[in-house]
């Protein structure tokens, strides 16, 4: 069988599951599954840029979906009022001073000798910066969060169109990136992984804590959607008529018509994606990653660059995990930070790299689409093993009612003894790199 | 007298909890430090072996409760401690045997084996949550406080109280006993000796007769030990919740990584250190500084450089700032 024939082969099972879902179950969710399943295989493929173009092990992927998500509240809410005069630019030169605090001290360090002066130097220029900055920022945040704060108590964001908030995501997660990759990329693997791991939780710390930002763990709904509104397709007399004439009822209609737009409009994105991936993976460009990949030291012998182009991937894999993230918060209509958890955003889509195939474009595609609806349907499916197990045992025993309570939790087990498997019997994943 | 209410306030509200948290931590970093200097990869699946064992625990703890067996003034957890850690030592070694070994065999990469341990902690974690469920459990019983603190007030005469609780007092003494033991075991006993050699140098020790199975055999029993000890202390001082356990993953790594990798007087000093950053910085000083400064000068604000939220960002600081300035760590850890 020609590689070609085994890869179409292993999209056309996933997607016959997916199918099967919807003639089964109901295609509500089979076009739910679908439209996380693309966006996390643009996950995939922000992780597959770091880790199988670069082998850098970024572990921090929830950090930036989480970003991508906060862009699209400061992109496209509508400004609360008064909050830029009642203490917005306040904030504003708080965040500028604190910056200018760490620029500063660094260019200290530089200048001095180094020694007790310039130890000293230091640790009152930190000091002194972080009270200045506090200062001037806490009033600020106050006079914010006192507007309305029932419902907003936020800056809110520039009003523009939601779609826009898609590269934003992607910028602001490459802005984030640039400014950890340029502290935390010089570690060694082991060192950056803990090192992203924590910076992910950081963010998450600061969305879930700064409520004059996007409201905190309050969270911020009703977010812009792209696509029309289910209630407003339903009092429409045309599209009733058209649903009418397909033999469904108008309200399943209108909830698979949204469900379709956003799958069109993902999937757009998901091949623009691939596609700039692939390019980048046959050009030049992606033969030196590969070849700093597999040899630094002889890349860096040759005249390359390691450090920044570690940088470069870095930034790249990170914007595209922001654009993935923002879609997902247009998605859900609403931001909740509270939300976020690493099993779920970072280690999962690294399941659906490694699964996949690291290195190759096509199987992270893959390995997204596979992973996201295994993750899906392992539920249903465990807690229909667990019937079929305890169908022997007394009704109202105990073990029984317990054993299907833990059904959800069989999601988990699953991932874990797949990652396991695939490493084990085919480390380099279903379509693995040439 | 107002300084030494500052001190009491000092004590109870920020060094006893950092003592009892350090002192975790120090447990669980150890655990990590041994298996990086021995099979050397950053173990991702640590927090939630602990968790595992601080299950087994809560389980046996139910056990012997409803059996009516107690420890008197001692949490029965205690007694539980030895049977989970029988436990979970089997769940390693079965581990090890399914997993690890392999990629030992073969070499493999240790960020491979990183992405391995990313697998056992999704297996793990699922399996925790499906034998005793996501939620809070509490299993500390017996007398809750050594000192409570209106006892402290009465014997003292001191405005501010100081209570110590139970659990924290248990924690510093068996995290005493434990690392004591493990001192005497790595520099005393053949087989410690063997451990240290193989750590140093594996290619060696490879040469001078020592069985690698063998340590990596006892090295996972020893982390095993480790692992629940510090789950079970943590719970008993905090409570059970297998999500927190993962997140400690973090300042454990800091604490292991601070202190130099492959150190084990390292994982404790930088235990300590995190501890003691943590609690410090997202403290809010008010109440001490207000004993210590003249009335006039009494802070308005709480005066908490942090909210308690940002405590993952202390430690992850702390851990840039020490690999920038110095990447081996405080106690002269390895590089791999």
């Amino acid at each position: 069988m020609s590689e070609q024939m085994k890869n179409t082969a292993l999209f056309v099972l996933v997607f016959a599951m997916i199918a099967l879902t919807g003639i089964m179950q109901s295609w509500n969710v089979a076009l739910l599954i679908l439209n996380m399943g693309l966006i996390s295989a643009i996950m995939a493929l922000g992780v597959n840029l770091q880790w199988g173009f670069a082998g850098l092990f970024n572990v921090g992927v929830m950090g930036f979906v989480a970003l991508g998500g906060l862009a699209v509240v400061l992109t496209s809410a509508a400004p609360v009022e008064g909050a830029w005069s009642a203490g917005g630019w306040r904030i504003v030169i708080a965040l500028l001073a604190g910056a200018g605090t760490i620029v500063g001290t660094v260019m200290v360090r530089q200048r001095m000798a180094a020694g007790r002066a310039r130890n000293i130097a230091t640790i009152v220029l930190l000091l002194g910066g972080f009270f200045l900055y506090r200062g001037i920022f806490d009033p600020g945040v106050e006079a914010v969060e006192a507007i309305n704060p029932a419902l907003q108590g936020n800056l809110g964001g520039l009003n523009l169109p939601v779609l826009m908030a898609w590269p934003m995501g992607g910028l602001l997660a490459a802005g984030v990136a640039w400014l950890i990759g340029k502290t935390a990329l010089g570690l060694r693997s082991d060192y950056l992984a803990i090192a992203t791991l924590g910076i992910a939780e950081i963010i998450i710390a600061v969305m879930k804590n700064e409520d004059w930002l996007a409201r905190g763990v309050k969270n911020v709904v009703g977010l812009d959607r792209p696509v029309p509104y289910e209630i407003d397709l339903q009092n429409t007399s045309s599209f009733v008529n058209r649903a009418e004439g397909l033999g469904l009822d108008p309200a399943t209609a209108s909830s698979l018509f949204v469900k379709l737009n956003y799958s069109i409009l993902f999937a757009i994105v998901l091949v623009l994606i691939f596609v700039a991936a692939q390019l980048a993976l046959k050009s030049p460009w992606g033969r030196m990653m590969r070849a700093i990949r597999d040899n630094e030291v002889a890349a860096e012998a040759m005249g390359k660059d390691v450090t920044n182009r570690h940088l470069q991937i870095f930034v790249l894999g990170s914007a595209v995990c922001g654009v993935a993230g923002a879609m997902m918060t247009t998605l859900d209509g609403q931001l909740t930070p509270g939300t976020y958890n690493p099993l779920r955003y970072t280690f999962l889509i690294w399941v659906m790299v490694i699964v996949g195939g690291s290195g190759n474009n096509l199987g992270a595609v893959l390995g997204g689409f596979l992973i996201w609806f295994l993750w899906v349907q392992v539920e249903p499916m465990g807690l229909f093993l667990m019937e079929l197990i305890t169908s022997g045992m007394a009704e109202g025993s105990g073990l029984k009612k317990h054993l299907i309570d833990s059904a959800a939790h069989m999601r988990l087990l699953t991932m874990g003894v797949i990652l396991l498997l695939v490493l084990r019997f085919s480390p380099r994943g279903l379509i693995p790199e040439k | 007298m107002d300084f030494l209410n500052a001190l009491v306030a000092l004590s109870n509200f920020v060094i006893i909890p950092a003592i009892a948290y350090g002192s975790q931590l120090a447990l669980g970093a150890l655990g990590v430090t041994l298996i990086y200097g021995i099979l050397r990869f950053s173990n991702f699946a640590h927090g939630d072996t602990m968790a595992f064992g601080a299950m087994l625990a809560v389980l046996i703890t139910w056990w012997f409760q409803s059996m009516g067996v107690s420890f008197g003034v001692l949490p029965t957890a205690l007694l539980a401690l030895p049977f989970a850690i029988l436990g979970t030592m089997a769940l390693v070694l079965i581990t090890d045997r399914m997993v690890y070994r392999f990629y030992r065999e073969q070499k493999a990469k240790p960020v491979i084996l990183v992405i391995v341990s990313m697998g056992v902690m999704f297996i793990m974690n699922g399996l925790v949550r499906f034998i005793i469920g996501p939620n809070d459990q509490k299993f500390a019983d017996g007398e809750r406080f050594i000192i409570s603190v209106r006892e402290f007030k009465a014997m003292t005469g001191l405005k501010e109280g100081l209570a110590i609780k139970t659990t924290q007092g248990i924690t510093v003494v068996v995290a005493i006993i434990a690392v004591a033991l493990l001192f005497w075991f790595l520099n005393r006993t053949r087989t410690g000796k063997s451990m240290r050699a193989y750590s140093d140098n594996e290619d060696l020790a490879l040469l001078s007769g020592i069985n690698p199975e063998r340590v990596v055999m006892y090295t996972w029993l020893i982390v095993a030990a480790l692992a629940t000890t510090a789950g079970v202390l943590y719970g008993l001082d905090k409570s059970f919740k297998p999500f927190v356990y993962f997140q400690l993953l973090l300042p454990i790594f800091a604490s292991a990584i601070v202190g130099g990798l492959g150190s084990p007087l390292g994982a404790i000093a930088g235990g300590f250190v995190i501890a003691f950053s943590e609690v410090t910085i997202t403290y809010a000083w008010k109440k001490v500084l207000k004993y210590l400064m003249p009335e006039s000068l009494e802070p308005s604000s709480l005066v908490q450089l942090l909210s308690t939220d940002y405590k993952f960002a202390v430690s992850f600081v702390i851990l840039i700032v020490v690999l920038l300035f110095k990447p081996t760590g405080l106690f002269k850890g390895k590089s791999v």
